[in-house]
């Protein structure tokens, strides 16, 4: 049984891509701010129990995204993004880089590279979501790392279950 | 004893010792070196990511090397558990911003 809201996640290694769908009960011009504005970004994009801050967003071709997620201990990580290829309701690209408070990315950490697509559904909106990287090493190296940024926090409730 | 990589991940010693190993392959001192545990403990957490298939040994000489076996954590479903449960928490939460976003248009 599949649920309507469930989140796919498909890989191609050869490709060095990961796909992300999920549908959203809401329509598209909604779904799009959510994505786009940083009042409402800051509100998701952080999985609890992380918590997101938004430093500066300029949502528009070349524009940046410099923010940085809190985790429960109090350190952030940070991330900076830059926006090209914005098509209205439709799709935008990102990079997506780790960095300092200050945006100056760390060169030794992989970059990854966002295709986010948006489609009507009737009353609601179908998100997909490629994630690339050039070379393999990256990926491999995001996997690596320990899932660090957002994976810290699943793996972080796990560590909670296992110490019973 | 279930042995797998989700399990191999999911230990913040283990983590730390695939992301020094993922660095250069080390000898088992080395890896001892950088912790403040027994070598028996970090030797425990070796043998689990060797059985995990995430560490190999390579014999040079006198020395024995373990390296890290990326494409095994590739390879397998489940080290897209912590990927997935990340973006549902964070789809989830995009799931009450737009309910409220909803209801407020709707208030209007």
């Amino acid at each position: 049984m599949e649920s309507k809201t469930q989140t796919r996640i498909s890989k191609d290694l050869k490709n060095r891509k990961l796909t992300i769908n999920r549908e959203f009960d809401a329509p598209l011009n909604l779904v799009w701010k959510a994505w786009t504005e940083s009042e409402l970004l800051d509100q998701w994009w952080a999985p609890k129990p992380w918590v997101n801050k938004t430093k500066s967003l300029k949502f528009k071709d070349g524009g940046q995204w410099l923010y940085g997620m809190t985790g429960p201990d109090g350190a952030a990580i940070w991330c900076i993004g830059e926006f090209s290829a914005i098509n209205p309701e439709k799709s935008f690209q990102a990079t997506s880089s780790f960095c300092d408070e200050k945006g100056n990315i760390n060169a030794d950490s992989p970059t990854m590279y966002w295709k986010t697509n948006f489609q009507a559904m009737g009353s609601e909106t179908l998100v997909v979501v490629e994630i690339s990287f050039t070379k393999e090493a990256d990926m491999e190296k995001i996997i690596a790392m320990g899932f660090e940024a957002g994976f810290t926090a699943a793996l972080g409730n796990l560590d909670d279950l296992l110490a019973k | 004893m279930r042995r797998d990589v989700f399990q191999a991940i999911a230990d913040p010693t283990r983590r730390d010792i695939i992301s020094l190993i993922s660095k250069k392959p080390m000898t088992p001192n080395t890896v001892a070196d950088s912790f403040n545990l027994s070598r028996q403990a970090i030797s425990k957490h070796i043998n689990i990511l060797a059985d995990c298939g995430l560490l190999s040994l390579e014999i040079q000489g006198r020395e024995y090397y373990y390296t890290m076996q990326v494409k095994k954590l590739v390879e397998v479903n489940d080290w897209l558990e912590p990927f997935r449960k990340m973006w549902e928490d964070r789809f989830s939460n995009l799931d009450s911003v737009l309910h409220n976003l909803k209801s407020k248009k709707n208030g209007k």
